[in-house]
C-alpha cells in the first residue's frame, strides 16, 4: 500500500468503533476524542502514559507498545536483581536503594503509577534499613508489576483487534 | 515533500536507562532535532572526540566534523554522573560552549544549583515532556553565537596536530566521516557566520 499518510494499522481506533467505555484514563488532562479509555487500566497509569501516546504518530506508529515492551524487559531484570540483592547478608541497603531508584525511574517514565508508588515505599524502607518491611514491600512491587503487565498486554491485544480501520468501521456501537 | 526551512540541530542525549533514551530520542525527533543517544558519560565524551585529550585526525576537515549543538544528560548515572560529564565538557576548550542541560528524576535544590553553577543551562525534572523541548532552542542559539571562537580554537588545535600527526584513530574517524557526510549542514549556521562577517571561516566551510 503506497502513500505517505496511510498506515496498515491505525494507532488509535476511531472513537465510533469502540464502546463508550473503551478509552484510556487520563488522571489530570482532558482526553482527546482519539484517546482510548480502558477500564481495567483505570488508576494504574498516569498522565505520563498519555504523553507517550501523544508521541506516537505515523512516523512512529508503535511507539507506545515499544516503550512498554522495553519497560517490562528492563524492569523484570531489575526485579530479578533486587530479589537477589535482598537475599544477601549483611544487606547493602545503599546498593539496594540504587536498584529500586532505577526501577522507580523507569516506572515513572511510562506512567506506571502503582508500581512507582510501591517503589517509593520500598525506597523508604531501604533508607530505614528495615529488612522485614523491605521484603514485604518488594512483594507488593512485584505484584503491581505483574498486574500492570497483564493489563497492558490485554490493552495492546484489544488495540490490535480493533486496529485496522476497515474492521473498525464495520463494528460500530 | 516540503523542504525544511529551519536548521536541523544535533542533540547528544546521555542516559543509562534504555527507556529514557528511547523517550528522549522520540521527544527530540518530534521536535525536529537530529539525535544521537549514548548510555554513559564516557561514551558521550568519546562521541564528542574528547578522550585522553586527543583531537581527531587532522585529515578530517571542518565540513566532516560531528557537530553537537546541545548535550542533554541524566544526572544519576553509574560511573560518570551527569555532573561529572558537565564538568568535563566545560573544562574542554573545544566543547565548553556547547550548552548542557541536566535531567533528573529527583528535585534536589542543592543538586540543581551545583549544576547551574558549573555551567548547565537548565535542569529538567523527569519525566521530560514535549513542552520541555521548546526550552532547548534558546540555549542552542546562544551556543551558536559563541561558536566562532570555538571553531577558531578547534582550527588552531588542528593546525597544531598537523605537526604531530597521530594515526591512532583513523578507522574510527572514517566512521565519523561517514556519519557526518549524511548529516545536513544547518542553514542557520552559515547565515549566522555571514552576519558576523567571518569570511575566513566561510572560506573553509
Amino acid at each position: 500500500m503506497q502513500g505517505v499518510a496511510s498506515v496498515t494499522r491505525a494507532p488509535f481506533p476511531p472513537a465510533h468503533a469502540l464502546t463508550a467505555s473503551f478509552r484510556l484514563p487520563c488522571s489530570r488532562r482532558r482526553c482527546s476524542p482519539q484517546t482510548l479509555r480502558f477500564p481495567p487500566l483505570e488508576g494504574y497509569l498516569d498522565e505520563q502514559f498519555h504523553q507517550l501516546e501523544e508521541l506516537q504518530d505515523d512516523v512512529s506508529p508503535n511507539f507506545v507498545e515499544e516503550v512498554v515492551t522495553l519497560f517490562f524487559r528492563d524492569s523484570s531484570r531489575l526485579i530479578g536483581t533486587i530479589e537477589q540483592a535482598l537475599q544477601k547478608h549483611p544487606q547493602d541497603f545503599h546498593r539496594l536503594r540504587t536498584h529500586v531508584e532505577r526501577l522507580k525511574g523507569s516506572s515513572c517514565s511510562i506512567g506506571a503509577l502503582k508500581v512507582k508508588s510501591e517503589c517509593t515505599l520500598l525506597g523508604e524502607y531501604c533508607d530505614e534499613g528495615n529488612m522485614d518491611r523491605c521484603l514485604r514491600s518488594f512483594q507488593k512491587v512485584k505484584r503491581e508489576h505483574a498486574i500492570l503487565r497483564q493489563k497492558l498486554e490485554a490493552y495492546f491485544q484489544l488495540l490490535r483487534q480493533v486496529g485496522p480501520t476497515e474492521k473498525a468501521s464495520g463494528s460500530g456501537n | 515533500m516540503s523542504v525544511a526551512t529551519e536548521a536541523q540541530y544535533h542533540v547528544l542525549a546521555v542516559d543509562d536507562s534504555l527507556i529514557d533514551r528511547k523517550l528522549i530520542e522520540r521527544l527530540l525527533k518530534t521536535s525536529s532535532y537530529q539525535v544521537t543517544t549514548v548510555e554513559s558519560g564516557n561514551k558521550a565524551l568519546e562521541f564528542l572526540g574528547l578522550h585522553d585529550e586527543q583531537r581527531e585526525s587532522p585529515s578530517v576537515s571542518p565540513n566532516n566534523e560531528i557537530e553537537v549543538n546541545l548535550i542533554i544528560t541524566d544526572y544519576c548515572m553509574p560511573g560518570m554522573t551527569g555532573y561529572d560529564l558537565l564538568k568535563k565538557v566545560k573544562e574542554s576548550s573545544s566543547l565548553k560552549d556547547i550548552p548542557v542541560v541536566i535531567m533528573s528524576s529527583e528535585n534536589v535544590p542543592s543538586r540543581i544549583n551545583r549544576c547551574l553553577e558549573e555551567g548547565a543551562e537548565e535542569f529538567f525534572l523527569k519525566p521530560v515532556q514535549l513542552s520541555d523541548m521548546k526550552r532547548l532552542r534558546p540555549h542552542i542559539l546562544k551556543g551558536k553565537m559563541k561558536e566562532p571562537q570555538q571553531q577558531q580554537q578547534q582550527q588552531n588545535n588542528k593546525n597544531k596536530n598537523l605537526n604531530n600527526n597521530s594515526n591512532n584513530n583513523n578507522s574510527k574517524n572514517n566512521n565519523i566521516k561517514l556519519q557526518a557526510a549524511t548529516k545536513e549542514k544547518p542553514l542557520m549556521k552559515g547565515y549566522l557566520k555571514k552576519e558576523q562577517g567571518l569570511d575566513s571561516l566561510m572560506a573553509i566551510v
